[in-house]
């Protein structure tokens, strides 16, 4: 019984990491930007959080949709303005640009908050459901319910608006869409701002779980790139059950092993995934 | 001007090199304690930037988990040393086969299952990291309490177990790195650099002349992986302390590659060029904000002279100066 | 009558549901030079890369020489004696002409200064001799086409396979090449096969053609033969007409319209 809670556990922050995944899944999967600097806008989606929660008084949770707007409106402006000029260039300078966006953004939010980590207190953050012999935090299912919903939402869009099926003919096939007239640069901006919106959700809602501190960033980042992987790329399913994959692995082997394993076993899957099946899980060969 | 080439350098190149050796050599003596401690770290990161260059400037295979190497190089020397009293010249090379070891496999596992471009440099991120976190855990070696050379004292240079003061040091890593990059000139006329280069530029075209592209890109991982170590051995006895949350880090990784990129990727004199703008942008800001320690602000600068050499001169910064200044070198 | 140098035997590949060659032979004699002709799709450039090893054959067998090279790895097959140009040139941009083709002399040797000298000669004989500290990204597109040419050849091959390399050439540019490639032939003893749409080219390099059409060896032999078979005809005219040499002038350009 103690292992299943703690399995659930782990899928419930799994979807978190699912929805930030998914950021990641699509601004990669479209754009075929590596996004270096993820974890970074995670993170500053977590302080933008905090500092709202804190200065109003307000329920984090009631930041969610400002943070993802704001978020949203970042990736845009990034994606336009800057990221645009690089996406033909090779791999090395892409890498580079999103790497010193990702320096600088950590190094602002050293500057701004200083090193030390900060949360945000919750009146429920101790209260639990409890259905049979599983206890559940009601903070994790807050936030994965978030997430769920996140998730479904981008699905939705994707499936159902013009807006979306045409980032989807982008994404496979960049000169035809450009032939029957699709607005490539717009589309672009738009799906970074998606991916940066995800994260902006999942780093909101994360803040419920963790605390935050600049460093954490990388971690995210490389978290992200692990679930994309191992779930497979272009696949927003695949994202999702990535990230549930690595919550679980984590929450067990951190019980199992030790605390400070978990990203080692994260890893470690990461270089299986690569050498034995790279596509991922759910990924097109 | 064309003249005699010295070494296979065009004439006014050797002698600039020739009088930036001897400005080197002789500085020490002309200026303080501190400013020869800063200059040993620009040599470091010269001498880390010029290892590095070999795998992704010359070779082109994007390794963003260089640590992994300077990691394993400064805690197999210093281990040896601490336990068993190995001396730093015996240790330092073991530093090294181990590195030139573990690069090469994972160089082989990748290029084997064809893993290249970003997701093999994901995967270099992967095992350093995996290192990182296993070395937390190495007891032998201090774990994350750390690994502690014995500090001697410092007016007593000792060459034998590398225990003296930064001029010591300061010479050691000059040669280093001026053996570095008589290492790299010369690899970049035989004709291994020309495969490597090969490989850089066109894979396929490549291995359609001849080239075994796999065992070149692992040797170029062997070789690259090697050469860091050592410079993590000497890391060692210079600090005298190792944490493998620092040591490891992603963050010295993307350290050790900022240099050579801002200097220029692939050139000859790019990752010495890189450090010394770097640490003198550092320095400055340091003497600027008067000591005043601003948590982020050295970051935030390397973040910016990033953000600007990929802007505005994605080559680097040698290819511009060298026109600018005429120096015909094709490196 | 001595054995041919290059022997293609049966050669097939299935890409999914698509017979790209079948059962292809044909055989390329010492100091020959052999065209493999055919409309798009035909196959031509997957029994290059079958030969030159970039892709293994389902069946089938390519000696070179006496030597079974089959499925050997593109680099074992250049030291076995394979020269291969590709059809969209790729010249190592960022190095300069000179260090292109040395590039390829070293196959041959260790030594820098032999290379160097051997890539020097190579670059006099198709030309390009003045331009060889340029940059290669700086080379014109024939250029190009004739630095691609001299890497692989000085990586002494016995021999050379010329992926559609008067493609994209105006016609004194083509003749330039021909009268290269025949000098060459004729100088060095090397054998050419070569995959061309431009029918001005085939006429007047090939001693010998090989047709190829969805994948299969419709006609063989001389030019003359070749251009008065009725299949061959068909399978680019699509109706059978009075049979007439097709002459060099007239072939400028003259890609066949695919099927």
């Amino acid at each position: 019984m103690l292992y299943l809670n703690i399995i659930v556990a782990g899928l419930l922050t799994g979807l978190v990491y699912g929805l930030m995944a998914l950021g990641l899944s699509v601004i990669f999967g479209v754009i075929r930007v590596v996004n270096f600097a993820h974890g970074e806008m995670m993170v500053v989606a977590m302080y933008a959080t905090y500092l709202s929660s804190t200065v109003t008084g307000l329920d984090p949770l009631l930041m969610l949709a400002p943070v993802t707007v704001l978020l949203f409106l970042l990736g845009y402006a990034l994606q336009r303005l800057l990221i645009n000029r690089y996406i033909a260039r090779p791999d090395h300078e892409q890498f580079l640009l999103l790497l010193a966006l990702a320096t600088i953004i950590t190094a602002s939010l050293l500057m701004g908050f200083g090193p030390d980590a900060r949360n945000v207190q919750l009146d429920y953050a101790y209260d639990s459901y409890q259905i049979g012999g599983l206890l559940l935090d009601k903070v994790r299912v807050i936030a994965a319910a978030g997430a769920a919903l996140g998730a479904a939402a981008l699905w939705a869009f994707f499936r159902f608006t013009r807006t979306g099926k045409a980032i989807r003919a982008c994404a496979d096939n960049q000169i035809g869409a450009q032939v029957v007239g699709l607005d490539v640069k717009r589309l672009y901006a738009i799906t970074f701002g998606l991916g940066a919106a995800c994260v902006g959700a999942a780093g909101a809602l994360m803040l419920l779980l963790v605390d935050v501190e600049p460093y954490i960033a990388t971690d995210y980042t490389l978290l992200a790139f692990i679930i994309v992987i191992l779930g497979g790329l272009g696949s927003m399913p695949g994202a999702l059950l990535g990230g549930v994959l690595v919550g679980v692995s984590e929450a067990l082997s951190g019980f199992v092993i030790e605390p400070s394993f978990k990203s080692a076993f994260s890893f470690a899957l990461l270089i299986l995934v690569l050498l034995v099946r790279p596509q991922g899980l759910l990924g097109r060969a | 001007m064309r003249g005699v080439p010295v070494l296979g350098l065009s004439p006014r190149v050797a002698v600039a090199l020739g009088l930036f050796v001897a400005a080197m050599l002789a500085l020490p003596f002309f200026v303080n304690d501190y400013i020869v401690s800063v200059l040993v770290v620009v040599l470091f990161a010269a001498y880390f930037g010029q290892s590095w260059n070999i795998m992704t400037g010359f070779a082109g295979q994007l390794s963003l988990g260089h640590a992994l190497y300077v990691g394993l190089g400064a805690y197999t020397s210093a281990a040896l040393f601490v336990h068993f009293g190995v001396p730093p010249w015996l240790g330092m090379p073991a530093g090294m086969a181990v590195a030139a070891v573990a690069g090469s496999l994972i160089a082989a596992l990748s290029f084997r299952f064809r893993v290249g471009g970003v997701y093999f440099a994901l995967l270099t991120i992967a095992f350093a990291e995996f290192t990182r976190i296993l070395f937390d855990h190495f007891k032998w070696v201090g774990a994350t309490e750390g690994l502690f050379l014995p500090v001697a004292n410092l007016a007593h240079q000792d060459l034998l177990r590398l225990r003296g003061s930064p001029r010591m040091f300061y010479y050691f890593l000059l040669a280093l790195t001026l053996g570095a990059l008589g290492l790299s000139h010369l690899l970049l006329n035989r004709r291994i650099g020309y495969y490597w280069q090969a490989i850089r530029e066109d894979e396929e075209a490549a291995q359609a002349l001849g080239i075994n592209v796999f065992r070149c890109k692992v040797l170029a991982m062997a070789l690259s992986a090697a050469l860091t170590a050592l410079g993590g051995g000497f890391l060692a006895f210079y600090d005298n302390n190792l944490y493998p949350d620092t040591v490891f880090a992603i963050g010295r990784s993307v350290e050790i590659i900022t240099a050579p990129i801002i200097g220029g990727l692939g050139t000859l004199f790019g990752p010495i060029l890189g450090a010394f703008l770097l640490t003198t942008l550092g320095e400055t800001m340091t003497s600027l904000t008067s000591g005043v320690e601003i948590d982020g602000l050295k970051q935030w600068l390397y973040g910016a002279a990033l953000l600007a050499i990929v802007a505005l001169q994605p080559a680097g910064i040698w290819p511009w100066l060298r026109r600018v200044i005429g120096l015909e070198t094709r490196r | 009558m001595s054995a041919p140098l290059l022997e293609v035997r049966g050669l097939s590949k299935r890409f999914r549901g698509l017979q790209a060659v079948d059962g292809v032979s044909f055989a390329v004699p010492r100091g020959g030079i052999v065209a493999l002709i055919g409309p798009n799709g035909a196959g031509k450039t997957t029994t290059f890369n079958l030969i030159a090893g970039v892709i293994a054959p389902d069946s089938g067998n390519v000696l070179l020489d006496g030597v079974d090279i089959t499925g050997l790895r593109p680099d074992q097959a250049c030291h076995a004696g394979i020269g291969r140009t590709f059809q969209l040139v790729r010249p190592f941009g960022a190095l300069s002409v000179l260090e292109n083709v040395m590039v390829g002399a070293l196959r041959a040797t260790a030594d820098m200064r032999v290379a160097r000298d051997a890539a020097c000669a190579i670059l006099e004989r198709l030309g390009l001799a003045d331009k060889a500290e340029a940059p290669a990204k700086s080379l014109t597109l024939p250029e190009r086409k004739r630095l691609e040419t001299a890497r692989a050849l000085a990586t002494r091959p016995k021999i050379l396979l010329l992926d559609e390399v008067m493609a994209g050439l105006r016609p004194t540019e083509i003749d330039q090449m021909v009268a290269a490639f025949s000098a060459l032939a004729r100088e060095t003893g090397i054998a050419i096969l070569l995959t061309e749409h431009v029918m001005r080219a085939v006429m007047a390099l090939s001693h010998h053609i090989v047709v190829l059409h969805h994948g299969q060896k419709i006609c063989e032999g001389t030019p003359e033969q070749v251009t008065r078979d009725p299949q061959v005809l068909e399978c680019y005219f699509g109706t059978s007409i009075t049979p007439s040499p097709l002459e060099g002038e007239g072939g400028e350009g003259g890609t066949p319209k695919p099927h």
